[in-house]
C-alpha cells in the first residue's frame, strides 16, 4: 500500500462521517464576504436556522467596495445596489456575532489577502469562501476552495461541506528561474500547458526547488491561478517559510501553544512513495515572462511570442474560441505580443496586491514615469498592505511615477466597483482573468506578473521587463 | 428544491469552450441580496448590445429558440467565478438542463444544488446533438431516472451520474437537513478536534 498525499491527510483529519457516496468534511475556517452571502443568510432565517460556529467564520468587505473615499462609510458608497449588499453583510454578521472587518477597517481588504495576514489561514485546516480564488489560502497547506452561496448556507448551518475526494495531481517547478520570472509566470505557464479544463477533478500539489524557494506571498500567487487551471485546490506542504510567516501573526498560536502546532503543522507532507494520478514537471529555468493573448487564461505566450493563429489549435470549439479571442482582444495572428498598445494598467487582486508584489512594481518604476497615454492604478490588498508601502515610501513611487494609489479591494480585477475599463481599452493587469467583459465590458485584459505589468506601464505596451534589468 | 425527473422541450446549441461564469452572469448583476429575477443578466454581453438592444444573431435571440430549456454546450462550460449566480440565472431563464463534454466544477456543483441538471457527454455526442438542436423547433427529452437524453430523431444517449446525486435531484432533496441529522457526529468530531488544534479554538 502506498502512503498518502498531503490532500489524503488533510482530507482524512477532517471526516465527520460519510453519507452514501458523500463524505461530510469539516470545515476549519469559513471566509465570507458581501456578494455570495446574502442568500446564505436569508436561507438560514428562512429555515429558523443558527450559525453554527460563528467563532471559525470571518467576514470582510471587498468585492464591491470603492477604492476611494472609504473612510466616509458604507452608507457613503453611491452605488445603491453595493450599498444595500454592504448593509446587509454588517446586518448579517452581527445578527450571527461573526468577526468582521467593515470597509474602511486598517485590517479589512481582499480576502485572500486577509485571512493570512491575520494568522487565521494555517496549515492543515480545511478553508472555503464563496470564491473561486479561495485556492490562494493552499499556500500554507490548508485545503482550500470556493464554494458556491447554497453551500456557504450548508456551512454557516453544520461547519462541513458535503464532498466527493477528487484525484491527486503533482505539479514539480524545478529549475532556477531567469531574471524577470516569478511565481505569476509559472502559473501561467502551466496553465497555458494544460489548460483551463487541465487540473478538473483534481487537487494540485505544487512542489519542486523552485516552489520551496518561493516566499509566502509568491506561493499564494500559485496557489491562487489553480482554479484558472480547473482544479479544485492547490497545496504546497508547509515548511520553514511558512512557519516564519505564520509566527507573531493575530490570529497564530503563541507561546506552548505554538510548540503544539508545530509538529501537527509538520505532519501534513506528501509521504514519499505516496501516488498521485497525474504528474507534470515544468522547468522553470526555460520560461520567459509570460502575458496573455486572448480571453482564457490558457491564451498564454512568452514575452517574445507572436499571437497565433486561430487555424493552428487542434478541435474546431478551440478554433472557433481563438477566431473570437482575436475579434474580442483587437489582436491579429503573428503580430509580437510586445506591439500591443495599452491604455491602462493595474495592479492588485488576491493574485498580486502583496506587499511584495507592490515592492516588485516599485522596483521597475522607481525614477520612472507612465507613458502618457496610460492610465495606471495600483489598488492594495488590505489595509494593512497600504500602511506597509506607505511606511515604506512605495506610495510616493507610484504616485511620482504616476499611477493613481487607492483604497484597499478586489476593484478592477472584477469591476464591480467603479473601477473598470471602457469598451476597447487594453488593460496590463496583474489580476486572474482575462474573460470577456470580466475588467469591463468590451475591456482587453492581458495577465501579468506586477514586474512585467510596470514595464508595460512605463513603455506604454505589452514589455519584456528584462530590459529594465 | 423543486425536484428534477423528465424534461421536454426545445434546445439551443452554444457551441462555445470555456464559457465562463462571467459570461453567463456578468458582474453588475451579482448586487444583488435575493436569488430571484436573473434571467435579464443571463449571457447578457452575448443578447443585448451596449445600449440594451437585443443582438438578433445570438442563438437565444432567434425566434426558433423561444423557450428553450435545455442548453447544449462546448468544453468546461461554466469554469471561473463560483458565482451561484449562474444556475440562478438560467433556471430563472427557464433552462433546467445543460449538456456538455465537461463541466468547470464550482459550477457544476452548485446546479444540483438548484435542481438544475447538468449533463456531461463525450464531445461527438454533444457535437451530434448540437446539430440536431440547430434550426430550433425540435424536442429533446431528458429522462434522469433512466439516465438518457433522446434526440428530436430518436436517437438516445445515456449518461453517467454519481447515484446519490441523482437521488438528490429526483428527490429535491435539501442537503442541510440532511447533515443535520449527523448532528452527534459533528459534536463528537469538534469534541475531538478541539483537543487536537486547541489553538484553533481560540482564534478569535
Amino acid at each position: 500500500m502506498s502512503g498518502k498525499t498531503l490532500y489524503d491527510k488533510i482530507w482524512d483529519a477532517h471526516v465527520v462521517g460519510q453519507d452514501g457516496e458523500e463524505t461530510i468534511l469539516y470545515i476549519d475556517l469559513h471566509l465570507i464576504h458581501e456578494v455570495t452571502t446574502p442568500q446564505a443568510f436569508a436561507g438560514l432565517r428562512d429555515a429558523n436556522r443558527r450559525v453554527r460556529r460563528p467563532d471559525r467564520t470571518l467576514a470582510v468587505a471587498d468585492h464591491n467596495v470603492p477604492t476611494e473615499g472609504q473612510g466616509l462609510g458604507v452608507d457613503a458608497v453611491k452605488d445603491e445596489e453595493a450599498r444595500l449588499q454592504l448593509q446587509t453583510l454588517g446586518q448579517n454578521v452581527a445578527w450571527a456575532g461573526i468577526e468582521f472587518f467593515p470597509m474602511g477597517d486598517i485590517r479589512n481588504g481582499i480576502v485572500h489577502v486577509v485571512g493570512p495576514e491575520q494568522g487565521r489561514t494555517q496549515p492543515g485546516m480545511t478553508i472555503v469562501c464563496g470564491d473561486s480564488h479561495t485556492s490562494t489560502h493552499g499556500a500554507f497547506g490548508a485545503l482550500a476552495h470556493g464554494i458556491g452561496t447554497s453551500e456557504v448556507e450548508h456551512v454557516l448551518a453544520t461547519q462541513t461541506l458535503r464532498q466527493r475526494k477528487a484525484r491527486n495531481m503533482l505539479v514539480r517547478f524545478v529549475g532556477q528561474p531567469g531574471p524577470g520570472v516569478g511565481p505569476k509566470d509559472y502559473a501561467l505557464a502551466l496553465i497555458g500547458r494544460i489548460g483551463t479544463a487541465g487540473g478538473t477533478g483534481h487537487v494540485m500539489e505544487y512542489a519542486g526547488e523552485a516552489v520551496e524557494a518561493l516566499s509566502m506571498e509568491g506561493r499564494m500567487t500559485l496557489c491562487n491561478l489553480t482554479i484558472e487551471a480547473g482544479a479544485k485546490a492547490g497545496l504546497i506542504a508547509p515548511d520553514q517559510t511558512t512557519y516564519d510567516y505564520l509566527m507573531g501573526r493575530p490570529a497564530a498560536p503563541k507561546g506552548g501553544a505554538w510548540e503544539m502546532a508545530l509538529p501537527y503543522w509538520k505532519s501534513f507532507f506528501s509521504d514519499p512513495d505516496a501516488a498521485f494520478d497525474r504528474e507534470i514537471e515544468i522547468d522553470v529555468s526555460l520560461l520567459e515572462p509570460q502575458v496573455t493573448w486572448g480571453t482564457s487564461p490558457e491564451d498564454v505566450l512568452p514575452i517574445s511570442g507572436v499571437v497565433p493563429d486561430p487555424e493552428s489549435f487542434a478541435s474546431e470549439d478551440k478554433r472557433a474560441a481563438a477566431h473570437r479571442a482575436l475579434d474580442y482582444m483587437g489582436l491579429k495572428a503573428g503580430q509580437p505580443i510586445s506591439e500591443a498598445k495599452v491604455d491602462r494598467v493595474f495592479i492588485g487582486s488576491c493574485t498580486n496586491s502583496r506587499i511584495e508584489d507592490l515592492r516588485e512594481a516599485a522596483a521597475i518604476l522607481k525614477g520612472r514615469t507612465v507613458a502618457a497615454h496610460v492610465s495606471a492604478m495600483v489598488a492594495p490588498g488590505s489595509g494593512l498592505v497600504r500602511e506597509q508601502a506607505v511606511e515604506e515610501g512605495l506610495d510616493r513611487i507610484f504616485i511620482e511615477a504616476g499611477f493613481d494609489w487607492r483604497e484597499p479591494g478586489c476593484s478592477m480585477c472584477l469591476g464591480m466597483n467603479p473601477d473598470r475599463l471602457a469598451p476597447g481599452e487594453r488593460c496590463a493587469s496583474t489580476s486572474n482573468r482575462n474573460f470577456e467583459g470580466r475588467q469591463g465590458r468590451g475591456g482587453r485584459t492581458h495577465l501579468m506578473s506586477p514586474a512585467m505589468a510596470a514595464a508595460a506601464a512605463i513603455k506604454g505596451h505589452i514589455a519584456d521587463v528584462r530590459e529594465f534589468a | 428544491m423543486r425536484p428534477f425527473d423528465k424534461l421536454t422541450g426545445p434546445a439551443a446549441p452554444l457551441p462555445i469552450a470555456n464559457l465562463d461564469t462571467d459570461q453567463l452572469i456578468p458582474k453588475q448583476f451579482l448586487k444583488t441580496v435575493t436569488r430571484k429575477g436573473l434571467a435579464k443578466g443571463l449571457f447578457y454581453d452575448f443578447r443585448f448590445d451596449f445600449d440594451g438592444t437585443p443582438k438578433p444573431d445570438f442563438v437565444l435571440n432567434q425566434p426558433a429558440y423561444q423557450g428553450v430549456n435545455i442548453l447544449i454546450c462546448g468544453d468546461n462550460f461554466g469554469c471561473g467565478s463560483s458565482r451561484e449566480h449562474a444556475p440562478w440565472a438560467l433556471l430563472d431563464y427557464g433552462v433546467r438542463c445543460v449538456i456538455a463534454p465537461s463541466f468547470g466544477d464550482i459550477f457544476y456543483n452548485n446546479c444540483f444544488e438548484n435542481g438544475l441538471l447538468p449533463i456531461r457527454l463525450p464531445a461527438e455526442e454533444v457535437h451530434a446533438l448540437m446539430d440536431e438542436a440547430r434550426g430550433g423547433n425540435h424536442r429533446f427529452s431528458v429522462d434522469l431516472e433512466a439516465q438518457t437524453v433522446t434526440s428530436p430523431s430518436g436517437k438516445v444517449f445515456q449518461f453517467d451520474i454519481h447515484p446519490g446525486r441523482k437521488e438528490k435531484l429526483l428527490g429535491g432533496l435539501d442537503s442541510i437537513g440532511e447533515t443535520l441529522q449527523q448532528a452527534p457526529a459533528i459534536d463528537s468530531y469538534e469534541t475531538a478536534r478541539a483537543r487536537q488544534t486547541p489553538w484553533l479554538e481560540k482564534a478569535s
